[in-house]
Formats: structure tokens, C-alpha cells, sequence
């Protein structure tokens, strides 16, 4: 049984703009699929009507049996804590220090007045602590998080995400604000964490030959329909053309690649 | 149409003729009715007391120098009276002005429909009111003194606060609360961790700027009777006692000095 199931997941805005039309979608337990698609494909409005930070107009999502659409208040919020969301701009609170960031990640398992005072149980803290040893940023624990760059930030949200002890990791365009080389490290690093622990992870991204280059399977999405689903390799010219639009993709793919591994070489 | 086709090709201008003409004659209107107004207040006022203006003034100048240094001993509980109005009533002001303003921001009233009107009718009947005057009402209500003082500083500066706090709640950046949302954190741990840190500078700015204000608003207090140094000023004016008024603006001035030292040091260290 596949752990995530959209069925005919759609929404329309207020405005009219049908941003998702009846997607349809199974993610098995552990696998790392990677959207790609335009801007405006409806990629973003597609992970946040998982976890519902947008209302989905009509069809349904469920979670390990769970269907997440239906859920009242309380019961969302209990869901929400077994999907870690990554986000573009990161999404720190920037006034806080890096710890409380990461340690924010547990808000759904503490009560009020313990987060508020920040008390958290020990064991929260030191799983903080490790997961910040793993991502490479334990001496910055106490650094509050609009002192970090942009690539630090991003381990942060990363280590936020995964403290909810996710089943679903969903990521939102993770590599968009940073540079090359720092946007390679930071999605690999993701795809490491996803097989350590074998959580599923649905990653938009516009970086079609970074998409390539880590996940197993790409779901093509433009103005809101699955146009494409299949291994990175079977994205043929024919196929970009029908997501993106039409261009050189032999040239635009090969060149990005080029840059790729001469930022490999320099790693 | 600023392009003007010439002979000479296109010539471009700021304003064509008919904007220019429209200008000038709107500035003759202008300056007509301004030496109108000029003729009927010269008519209205009576030039004597004018032309004699600046000896009195310098009469008065001359009566209240030097100050009368040994009435210093009256003023210290007084000044230190205005001090605690205005320190009370800014941190009353602020435990009232916080719940208003959360319920009057858009992103986090409860309902933009029935609780946001409220919110903001509080807002600005509040502000729309003299501190003076709310002064007046409290005294009716609960007796002259330091407490009236207090409260009529506190309900004014409700408002104020208010606004200048939920326009920073509105003004939040939103991946933030989304992302704290995002973790299964409930509405008021978000409000805890995704708004608040966010607002912290701007309320403590606000603070500030509205205890520097109610300084020098709680020193005249006093002239209807709610208690601090208006209390002595009043009274020396009343008994044309020159010397003690030019002391007691000078404690004024002081104070208003130090308040302004204190907010600028407070707001470095915020920011």
C-alpha cells in the first residue's frame, strides 16, 4: 500500500485559477520523487494541500491510512507533526537562535507553556544536538538564525523538519536561493537524511538537471496536471517541451551539466 | 501632451499650454483668497496688544529671572509624581493595547467581521481624545489625584499602541508563521514563536516612543488637577509667582531631556 495517496486533489483559488486540476498521485514508503514544472505549474500549492497550510477545493489525500483532508483542528495538527516541511526562503524565525529553531520542530509534541518557556524535554535537546553534529552545524547552536548564510539557514530548516520525526518530508523549491555548489550539497544532503531514515520525500524544484541528478522518479506537473511520471532519464526533449515550453533542451541540459561537474570538480 | 510636434520635429515641454494656463490662474485664486483672509484677520484683531507684545513679553521675561532656586525643595515629590504617571500609565497602556492589537491586525483576529471593528472603534475613540480631557472625565469619576493622572495617561496611549503594533503584526513575514504552523504547533504556540519574536523590536520601540510622549504630556496634568508638577505650575501662575514658573519649566525641560537620553539609549540597544 503506498504511504501518501492524492486522489483528484484540486484547488481553485478564490480568484478562479485552477491551480491544481484532479491530481492523482501514489508515493510508496521511502521514495524521494522530485516535481518539476514552471512557475505557477501549481507545485507549491501542491505539498502545502497535503499538510493543508492551503485548503484543497475537493478529492482527497491520505496518510498511512489517515485521510488528512477530512480532519478536524486538533486532529491536523497531530498529522502535521509526521510531515517536515523544507522551505525556499528557509522560513527561520530570524530574531530566534538557531537551537529554538530547530527545537521548534517539536511544537507539536510539547505543551504550551513549555515551549514558551523553553523547557523542552532532554531527550528533544539531545536529539537537536545531533541532528545539528550531522548537518555539520553544532558550533552554531546558540547563533541566532539571521547571523547564518543562506546554505546554513537551509541545514537548519532541514534539521527543524526532520526533529518531528517525519514519516513525509515535503519540500519546497530547497535550493532555489542559494548558489550552485551550495544548492548541490544542500540536496544531497536531503537525499542522504531521506535514505538514512527512510523517509518519502515530494521536492519541487525548477533545476530540472539537479532533479536528475538525485532522485529516482520525476513527476512533471504544468498548469496543474501531471504531464509527466517516470525515471529522471526519460525526460526526453519532447517531454521538457510539453512541461516547459518550447526550447533548446539538448543545449540548456548539457551546458547545466558542464557547470555541474566542474562545481564537482572544485568540491 | 508634453511632445509638441514642430516643424522642427518633436519638441518636448513639461506641460502643454492649457496645463500651464490652468496653473497659473489656480495660483492667482490662490493668492487672492490668501490676501483676503489676510485683510479680515488684520481687521479682527486689535493691532494694540500686538505692537506691545514683545515689551510685555520682555516684562515677564525680566520677572521671572533669576529663578527662584530655593522653591526646588516643592518640586521633587511633584516631578517625581509626573515620572510614575507617565511610567504607570505607558505600561498599563501596553498590558491593555497588546490583546487589541492582536485582535485588530488582519492575519490574527479572530474574526476580520465582528471582533476587528471592535477592535479598531477602540482604537480610535482612545486616540481621538485629549489625554487632558480624559483627565477632566476621571476626576469626575474617581476624585483629583495621581490615580486620574495615570489612567487618563494609560487610555490615551491605548490607542496609539495599539495601532503602531497591530500594523506591525500585519507587516510579519508569513513563511515564517506558515513554517511554524507546519510542525503541528497550535495557535498559540504559533502566535508564541512565529509572531511574537517578529513584533518584539517594533513593541519595544513603540514603548518607548509613547513613554518619551507621556512625559511630557503627564507635566501638564496637573492644570486640571490629576496630580504632578501642572499642579505647581498652575498654582504659581495663577499667583503670578514669575520666578517659580521659569524654575518649574526648567525641571520640565530637564526631565523631558533625561526621558529622551533614556529612549534613545533603550532603542540602540533593542535594534
Amino acid at each position: 500500500m503506498p504511504m501518501l495517496t492524492l486522489d483528484a486533489l484540486t484547488k481553485t483559488y478564490k480568484t478562479g485559477d485552477q491551480a491544481l486540476k484532479a491530481v492523482t498521485l501514489d508515493v510508496p514508503a521511502g521514495q524521494v520523487l522530485a516535481l518539476i514544472g514552471p512557475s505557477g505549474a501549481g507545485k507549491s500549492t501542491l505539498i502545502r494541500c497535503i499538510n493543508r497550510l492551503v485548503e484543497p477545493t475537493s478529492g482527497t489525500a491520505t496518510l498511512d491510512g489517515v485521510e488528512l483532508t477530512r480532519l478536524g483542528p486538533a486532529a491536523l495538527r497531530r498529522e502535521r507533526r509526521r510531515m517536515g516541511m523544507i522551505f525556499q526562503e528557509y522560513a527561520l524565525v530570524e530574531r530566534l537562535t538557531v537551537m529554538e529553531n530547530v527545537l521548534s520542530g517539536r511544537l507539536g509534541y510539547v505543551g504550551f507553556w513549555r515551549s514558551l518557556t523553553r523547557r523542552y524535554p532532554q531527550r528533544d535537546v539531545d536529539e537537536a544536538f545531533r541532528l545539528l553534529d550531522r548537518v555539520g552545524l553544532l558550533h552554531m547552536a546558540d547563533k541566532r538564525a539571521d547571523q547564518l548564510s543562506g546554505g546554513q539557514r537551509q541545514r537548519v530548516g532541514i534539521c527543524r523538519a526532520l526533529i518531528q520525526d517525519p514519516a513525509l518530508l515535503l519540500v519546497d523549491e530547497p535550493t532555489a536561493s542559494l548558489d550552485p555548489k551550495t544548492s548541490r550539497q544542500i540536496m544531497r544532503l536531503i537525499c542522504e537524511l531521506c535514505a538514512e531514515r527512510g523517509l518519502a520525500a515530494i521536492i519541487n524544484i525548477h533545476d530540472v538537471a539537479l532533479a536528475q541528478r538525485f532522485v529516482a522518479r520525476v513527476i512533471g506537473l504544468r498548469m496543474g496536471e501531471i504531464v509527466y511520471d517516470g525515471p529522471p532519464d526519460g525526460l526526453s526533449p519532447d517531454k521538457l517541451t510539453e512541461i516547459y515550453g518550447e526550447e533548446d533542451w539538448e543545449a540548456t541540459i548539457e551546458k547545466v551539466d558542464e557547470e555541474d561537474d566542474a562545481v564537482e570538480a572544485a568540491e | 501632451m508634453p511632445v509638441l510636434e514642430t516643424a522642427n520635429g518633436p519638441v518636448w515641454r513639461r506641460r502643454n499650454r492649457r496645463e500651464a494656463l490652468t496653473r497659473w490662474a489656480t495660483w492667482l485664486v490662490g493668492a487672492l483668497i490668501f490676501l483676503w483672509c489676510w485683510a479680515r484677520i488684520s481687521d479682527a484683531t486689535t493691532w494694540f496688544f500686538v505692537w506691545d507684545a514683545p515689551s510685555i513679553a520682555g516684562d515677564i521675561l525680566g520677572r521671572a529671572t533669576p529663578p527662584r532656586w530655593s522653591y526646588i525643595d516643592n518640586l521633587w515629590v511633584p516631578i517625581w509624581d509626573t515620572l510614575n504617571i507617565a511610567t504607570l500609565g505607558t505600561l498599563a497602556a501596553l498590558v491593555m493595547a497588546v490583546p487589541v492589537a492582536f485582535l485588530a491586525a488582519r492575519n490574527t483576529t479572530p474574526s476580520a467581521l465582528f471582533v476587528r471593528p471592535v477592535a479598531l472603534l477602540i482604537i480610535v475613540a482612545t486616540r481621538s481624545i485629549n489625554s487632558l480631557i480624559w483627565a477632566l472625565l476621571l476626576i469626575a469619576i474617581i476624585g483629583p489625584g495621581v490615580f486620574a493622572g495615570i489612567m487618563a495617561i494609560a487610555i490615551r496611549s491605548i490607542g496609539f499602541c495599539a495601532k503602531l503594533l497591530y500594523e506591525a503584526i500585519e507587516e510579519i513575514d508569513g513563511t515564517q508563521v506558515e513554517a511554524i504552523t507546519a510542525t503541528g504547533a497550535s495557535r498559540w504556540q504559533v502566535m508564541a514563536y512565529g509572531i511574537v519574536p517578529q513584533v518584539m523590536p517594533a513593541f519595544a520601540g513603540i514603548a518607548v516612543f509613547r513613554w518619551d510622549i507621556n512625559i511630557r504630556e503627564s507635566t501638564v496634568l496637573g492644570l486640571v488637577g490629576a496630580g504632578g508638577i501642572g499642579l505647581q505650575l498652575q498654582a504659581s501662575l495663577n499667583t503670578l509667582a514669575w520666578p517659580q514658573v521659569s524654575l518649574i519649566l526648567l525641571v520640565i525641560l530637564l526631565a523631558v531631556v533625561l526621558s529622551e537620553w533614556v529612549s534613545a539609549k533603550v532603542r540602540g540597544a533593542i535594534i
